[in-house]
């Protein structure tokens, strides 16, 4: 790729690329509406959002309640087992399992636990807590590199190693620390609530339900009570009340019924199911090939086109709504009334998780692209549209006091100023935006999910194995091209000159 | 006795030299000054020093030039940190979580010394610099030793007061070597002076053995 691409390139080159290869690609996207009368279901939904119903209160209440359990419980592992692996993330083997680890997405990795836990809390929380764990240890192991290491140097000699590493380094990162496990909670509730859709009894669970009786007041209550739960965050998640969430959490998982699974399961997974097909049968290397030709062939291949088309078309169209949406957030061009709008319409957009609005979305439009690409192109947006408004505001009084209002502002002040950064946060969201994508395989699109799916439901969960070791190698190479092209655009890190918590959690809110 | 910590050594950061062909060596009770105009190679000399010492097994009570404080923890624990080596893991994480009664009583007769009893239990990051020096003194004081190597200890306090925490680290250290910004005090308090100009160490003598001009000389190249 070095020979192709040339050493530095300028943002609007890379924009410009990513257009291209968007319009390339979008004759092959299909964005057939399928749905039955879609016009007709849209204003059953619309009339039932607007008409929330709270009289399910008590399923509403049960599904957010293990929906934050879930997330808490989740979390807390993986923030435990990410801290543990941080100071040792140098070493080969333990980047390699982190990597391995977070590469899957949660409801991937969902699906396969099922097969070994059956649908109980153990699966849910091991869902989160897996990928979470690779993503904090990298994370942890990032700001600990970062942090001054003047300290632990003029420390005496002979000092053991634990005490160095919990007075002169730990110290040093905690408020980093904490404010990336808050935010990381913030996903681990978008997480959870999404893993409801494949059996746990979190949100999506309860959500489908209502949809399946047409009961959209009750669908329309769940999700407010719902974005109200993550905007409020920072409210209910103090540091005092950290211990005692986390032993409610276990305490109440400790009730949710789970199937009882065979003594053997694991023990038959790790030996029979995840074994390919041909090598159970004790067939040779020929016929393993053959089956590993077809599953590459027939499944992974599509699987992976479709996922990189309509990736690749919801990240432009991310990109268009980050550019839209941001400006309703600054002073100056908007009024108090839009700015006000802006930001519910981005706070709502921005707590319910991508796999969840294309849900919505797909009850209208039917199976196809056009809702993944909706829903991928809102959240992500969204997000970047609101990292964008922050920045935006703390650079308004640094402008001469004779700057112009409104879309002139925009255009001649804010946008040139903060391009760098949106194209390195749409480059940040890029990766993400593919897993996503792949993912929603499950709800019919026929991204890599969708094969997923359909070997889970046939119990082949050898082809299960490679689908998600191929999704994975296509996750990496990306996350490689991406870097690339920032180190091209001199944007390796992103420099927000805002306070240091705001700082960190906006740089943690981009990866 | 004299002893020798470094013999004929060239000192430097990677590639480029600040000191060329160096030697330095002290007797026990001596209290050595080191002057130069800044960049002169100071604090490269005194580093030096330290890790030689240090790597023969010497305890140094070491105040560093940047301090190297954990800002977000207390006065305390920062002073703490002076004796980690010499207690085991479980006795150091329990200290640090709660500090016993009686290295805490140790401690706080430190910072009656120093003028920071009132702050024993601020954060760091909350001290003014002149503060945030006393406690990395502190931690010296602490960690006590044979001898103390000090990089521009005082440079944020006031003259009398300089003078004064000076004088206590000349009781609890029989040796002392360190970098003063203030020359005046240097002379006073030193028995003998080093100065650095062009690279190498262009003075070695007593105070009293060193002219104004020659002094002068050195902040002038």
């Amino acid at each position: 790729m070095r020979f192709i691409i040339p050493e530095r390139l300028s943002g609007r080159q890379v924009v410009l690329g990513f257009l291209i290869a968007a319009v390339a690609v979008l004759p092959f996207a299909d964005f057939a509406i399928s749905g039955h009368d879609p016009a007709a279901t849209i204003a059953r939904m619309a009339l039932g959002f607007l008409a929330p119903d709270f009289g399910a209160i008590e399923q509403i209440g049960r599904a957010l309640l293990l929906t934050v359990m879930f997330a808490v419980a989740g979390v807390a592992i993986g923030a435990t087992v990410g801290g543990i692996l941080a100071p040792f993330y140098d070493h080969a083997g333990v980047r390699g399992v982190c990597i391995f680890v977070r590469s899957i997405h949660e409801l991937f990795w969902a699906l396969v636990l099922m097969q070994v836990l059956g649908i109980g809390a153990p699966t849910g929380v091991l869902a989160i807590a897996l990928p979470y764990a690779g993503i904090f240890a990298k994370v942890f192991a990032e700001y600990l590199d970062e942090a001054d290491q003047r300290p632990v140097r003029a420390l005496p000699a002979r000092t053991d190693a634990l005490s160095r590493f919990f007075y002169a380094r730990l110290p040093l990162v905690l408020p980093q620390i904490r404010t990336y496990v808050l935010y990381r909670l913030e996903c681990g509730l978008r997480s959870s609530a999404v893993l409801g859709f494949i059996g746990l009894p979190t949100l999506g669970y309860q959500l489908d339900s209502f949809f399946r009786v047409g009961n959209y007041g009750a669908a329309s209550a769940i999700l407010i009570v719902y974005v109200a739960l993550i905007a409020s965050i920072r409210i209910w998640m103090r540091p005092v009340l950290v211990p005692v969430w986390i032993v409610a959490a276990f305490a109440t998982l400790a009730f949710v019924p789970s199937p009882p699974m065979g003594p053997g399961a694991l023990w038959r997974f790790l030996t029979v199911d995840i074994v390919p097909a041909p090598l159970r049968a004790g067939g040779n290397g020929a016929e393993f090939f053959g089956w590993l030709w077809d599953i590459l062939s027939t499944q992974a291949l599509p699987g992976i086109v479709a996922t990189i088309i309509c990736a690749q078309i919801a990240l432009v169209l991310t990109g268009m709504i980050a550019m839209l949406g941001f400006g309703f957030l600054v002073p100056r061009v908007t009024g108090r009334a839009g700015r006000f709008t802006g930001h519910m319409g981005l706070v709502i957009l921005r707590s319910i998780p991508e796999y969840m609005l294309a849900y919505l979305f797909l009850q209208g439009f039917g199976p196809s692209m056009l809702p993944a690409v909706l829903a991928l192109g809102l959240h992500n947006g969204a997000i970047i549209a609101h990292l964008m408004g922050r920045q935006a505001e703390q650079l308004l009084p640094r402008l001469r006091p004779d700057a112009p209002g409104g879309i002139t502002l925009l255009a001649y002040e804010m946008i040139p100023r903060l391009f760098g950064q949106f194209v390195a946060l749409c480059l940040y969201r890029w990766e993400i935006i593919l897993r996503e994508t792949a993912v929603m395989g499950l709800l019919g699109v026929a991204t890599l999910g969708f094969f997923v799916d359909a070997a889970v439901s046939e119990l082949r969960i050898d082809r299960v194995v490679v689908l998600l070791i191929m999704g994975a190698l296509l996750i990496a190479l990306v996350d490689a091209f991406s870097r690339g092209l920032r180190r091209r655009l001199g944007a390796r890190r992103l420099q927000w000159s805002a306070t240091e918590g705001e700082g960190i959690s906006t740089y943690s809110a981009a990866i | 006795m004299n002893r020798a910590v470094l013999e004929h050594e060239t000192l430097g950061y990677g590639a480029a030299p600040v000191l060329n062909d160096v030697s330095f060596a002290f007797a026990p009770g001596e209290r050595i000054a080191i002057l130069g105009s800044s960049g002169a190679g100071k604090s490269t000399l005194l580093t030096a020093i330290d890790q030689k010492l240090v790597a023969s097994g010497e305890r140094v009570g070491l105040l560093p030039q940047d301090l190297a404080l954990v800002p977000q923890l207390s006065v305390v624990k920062n002073v703490l940190m002076g004796r980690l080596d010499d207690h085991g893991t479980l006795y150091n994480l329990t200290n640090l979580l709660r500090t016993r009664q009686a290295d805490r009583a140790r401690i706080m007769d430190i910072l009656g010394d120093v003028g920071l009893t009132s702050h024993a239990d601020c954060a760091v990051e909350t001290l003014s610099g002149g503060q945030k020096q006393r406690t990395a003194l502190a931690r010296a004081l602490l960690r006590g030793g044979d001898i103390f190597v000090g990089d521009e200890p005082f440079s944020a306090i006031d003259e009398t007061q300089a003078a004064m925490l000076l004088k206590l680290v000349g009781t609890r250290f029989p040796t002392v070597v360190l970098v003063l910004h203030d020359v005046a005090l240097s002379l006073s308090f030193a028995t003998r002076i080093l100065g650095l100009r062009h690279g190498r160490i262009e003075i070695n003598a007593a105070p009293d053995a060193v002219t104004p001009e020659q002094i002068n000389a050195l902040y002038h190249t």
